[in-house]
């Protein structure tokens, strides 16, 4: 493969971009511009499409085909899309705040239905672009500017969610680890009916500095150590897992997706 | 083994230096205004890391086998 | 061809919006529109459409927008307080540009209120329930075989102008049953989207305006299409800049409030130039009709407007029709929201007297007559 061909995918005369120096949006960007290049994938056929916030602006970088709606609502408008274009391969591209908070409904029904998705959550554990509050996936007792002295409620786990709601793939992984991201996205794409990738990203700017975990490199070098392999982490005792996460591929499987619902008693 | 050829943007480089501290071979420094400096490229081993990991598009590896 | 048939409200809408050419419904359940959620699902996969029932409503009109951008006439049906969770997309479509049709029959409110009981009283909800200033359509029919024609123009109209459209029901009209001439789509006149057709390379989605409206894709054509709710510049890529604001927002109320002429004027019945002048809208111009006819029939001179364009409002054709009335009743089955916009059209409050009922029953001829024969003494 030529090295530029992922290039097509990116507005490059757009950059540089918004972003925060070491934020972890524009190395996913790239991650999922490789991926596509490496599949052929007809910029004509594919959409980005991104919900509100810091990752919501990836869809300004790119030059396929580019969805931006309204706050946690990307999923139900893709779905619309998906069923009337099949033929679309759709990535939806949101964040933490966006897919857990305010668009938890669309998108426990979004892996219900098994629509034919690609949904990349980009945790960054808090929102970024209000300046740093605490989403549902921010863990327990972290500092953010909604939680001073520690963030009271439990987080949840978005993955296992997306696996009991149904979807066909679901993968694990942190922005350290960008070979692994980009082949997962790859595998991901290759997939018909709901996956979910979710990707951990520092936020350098915001969470890194309230919870003093560092600079950029910190940040990263906490990723390294903190998310393990899920086979790993599985051969743990409880107590030793509580200091870590898992990263890694939860869920693959083949139940038929939405549009083939659909169309099943159509005959 | 390898060639490579590395090149930094400095209209995109936000000098967020992750090129720098995560580069197996250590390739790079930081120069006086805080970019970084090719300054081992005898040492890379075109593993692309630094490119993958950059998140502004600022950086370019060009791999080539070497007869 | 043509057919008679004895339909409700809400089965007329629905048949209409099939002929014209809708093939993608959303929505969820909600009384008294649900009868076109139920249709929609029998009628959809029979046409080689998509029937969708989302989780909510802000999805169904989520849904809807997207199946409009993959190219196909979509539409929903809702009601208040479902209305009020469409909102944020129904904004959406405005700023983005993106056709599309609600139909929202109007239900007793504000918020649960009574589900299953009448009244007008979306007025305003419809227009100005999204933030930002921008223009809509909205039509209200009056009776079923108007629900049946002002839907195929509701989808005509979302098509032509690019904007969502919505059609003003209500709980009565919904379940009235009348009988209707259903013109089929060969006897229709229905619009077509305009696509692009200049080069592919360096297409701007928001960049070729034809009567102010952009010449846009649709996603898996192969002109690239971005869409966002953010101001954009004209290729869809996002912008906060001042002048490109100023310039998109202005253009989305000129697209529509300078093309006002497209739109179903009002129906003026009667006698022109009439002392007495009725000025109602959906089902209760039904009743203002019979008591204007009955005033006459006794040598009364008035005369009656039947608003069908509700929004813009047709601020032109109002004073044109109305300015030698020395009074003008607003008969509407809410506090007076019609009304205001008489205000704001000129018309001296004193002039103007309203017909309201707040009791979740609808307006009867009598109650109108009385007005009537108030104002004549």
């Amino acid at each position: 493969m030529p090295s530029d061909d992922y290039k097509q995918y990116v507005a490059m005369d757009r950059l540089p971009s918004i972003w925060c120096p070491g934020c972890g949006n524009g190395v996913a960007l790239k991650a999922l511009a490789l991926a596509f290049a490496e599949l052929e994938m007809p910029p004509d056929k594919t959409l980005l499409a991104n919900g509100i916030g810091c990752s919501g602006r990836v869809g300004d970088y790119v030059r396929c085909h580019r969805f931006h709606g309204t706050h946690g609502r990307t999923l139900a408008f893709v779905t619309g899309i998906k069923l009337v274009r099949p033929e679309i391969k759709a990535v939806c591209l949101l964040g933490d705040g966006d897919c857990s908070a305010i668009g938890m409904s669309h998108f426990v029904h979004s892996a219900r239905r098994n629509v034919d998705i690609v949904t990349i959550v980009i945790n960054n554990y808090n929102y970024g672009m209000t300046g740093g509050q605490f989403s549902p996936l921010s863990p327990y007792n972290v500092i953010t500017s909604t939680s001073r002295s520690g963030k009271a409620e439990p987080d949840i786990d978005i993955c296992k969610l997306a696996d009991l709601a149904g979807a066909n793939y679901v993968f694990r992984t942190t922005i350290y680890h960008v070979v692994e991201m980009k082949n997962y996205i790859k595998e991901a794409l290759g997939k018909k009916g709901f996956s979910l990738v979710e990707i951990v990203s520092p936020c350098p700017t915001y969470y890194a500095r309230y919870n003093k975990i560092g600079n950029i490199i910190k940040q990263l070098e906490w990723l390294k150590d903190k998310f393990i392999p899920i086979e790993e982490y599985n051969q743990m005792k409880d107590a030793e897992k509580e200091n870590f996460f898992w990263r890694g591929r939860l869920t693959n499987r083949d139940l038929p997706d939405l549009y083939q619902h659909t169309r099943r008693s159509r005959g | 083994m390898k060639k490579a050829n590395v090149a930094i943007n400095k209209d995109l480089c936000k000098k967020c230096a992750i090129c720098v501290h995560f580069c197996p071979k250590e390739v790079f420094t930081i120069d006086q205004d805080g970019y970084p400096l090719i300054s081992r490229l005898d040492k890379c081993t075109g593993c692309r890391l630094c490119f993958l990991r950059c998140p502004d598009f600022a950086l370019e590896v060009e791999t080539e086998l070497d007869d | 061809m043509t057919i008679k048939k004895l339909l409700t409200g809400n089965d007329a809408c629905t048949y209409a919006a099939i002929n014209a050419g809708a093939r993608f419904f959303a929505g969820y359940p909600i009384t008294p529109a649900t009868e076109i959620v139920e249709l929609c699902s029998e009628l959809m996969p029979v046409y080689n459409g998509n029937f969708i029932q989302m989780e909510d409503e802000i999805a169904s009109i989520a849904a809807v927008i997207g199946a409009s951008l993959g190219g196909a006439k979509a539409f929903t049906a809702t009601s208040g307080p479902g209305l009020a969770l469409m909102s944020e997309n129904i904004g959406f479509a405005a700023m983005a540009e993106v056709p599309c049709v609600i139909i929202n029959v109007q239900r007793y409110g504000p918020s649960t209120g009574i589900a299953t009981k009448f009244s007008q009283s979306d007025v305003m909800a419809v227009r100005w329930g999204s933030p930002g200033d921008h223009s809509l359509i909205v039509l209200a029919p009056s009776s079923v075989q108007d629900s049946y024609d002002l839907t195929v123009e509701a989808f005509n109209l979302s098509e032509r102008f690019r904007t969502p459209v919505i059609l003003l029901s209500d709980a009565a009209l919904a379940h009235v049953r009348e009988k209707v001439e259903i013109r089929e789509p060969g006897e229709l006149n229905l619009y077509q989207r305009e696509k692009p057709s200049g080069p592919v390379n360096g297409y701007l989605p928001y960049g070729t305006l034809h009567n102010n409206v952009p010449v846009m894709s649709n996603f898996g054509d192969e002109h690239i299409l971005r869409v966002t709710g953010l101001v954009h510049q004209e290729s869809g890529y996002s912008s906060d800049n001042s002048q490109i604001a100023e310039e998109l927002v202005q253009r989305l109320a000129r697209k529509i409030d300078n093309y006002q002429e497209e739109l179903p004027a009002p129906f003026f019945y009667g006698r022109q130039a009439a002392d007495l002048i009725v000025v109602s809208f959906g089902i209760s111009a039904r009743a203002s009709l019979e008591a204007v006819n009955t005033v006459n029939s006794e040598g009364f001179k008035a005369g009656m407007l039947e608003l069908r364009t509700i929004w813009p409002f047709p601020r032109k054709k109002v004073k044109e029709l109305c300015s030698g009335a020395k009074k003008i009743l607003v008969v509407e089955a809410n506090h007076g929201q019609v009304r205001e916009q008489l205000i704001s059209c000129g018309f001296p409050p004193e002039k103007l007297r309203g017909v309201n009922k707040q009791n979740a029953e609808v307006i009867t001829p009598s109650e109108v007559l009385l007005a009537l024969k108030e104002e004549n003494s």
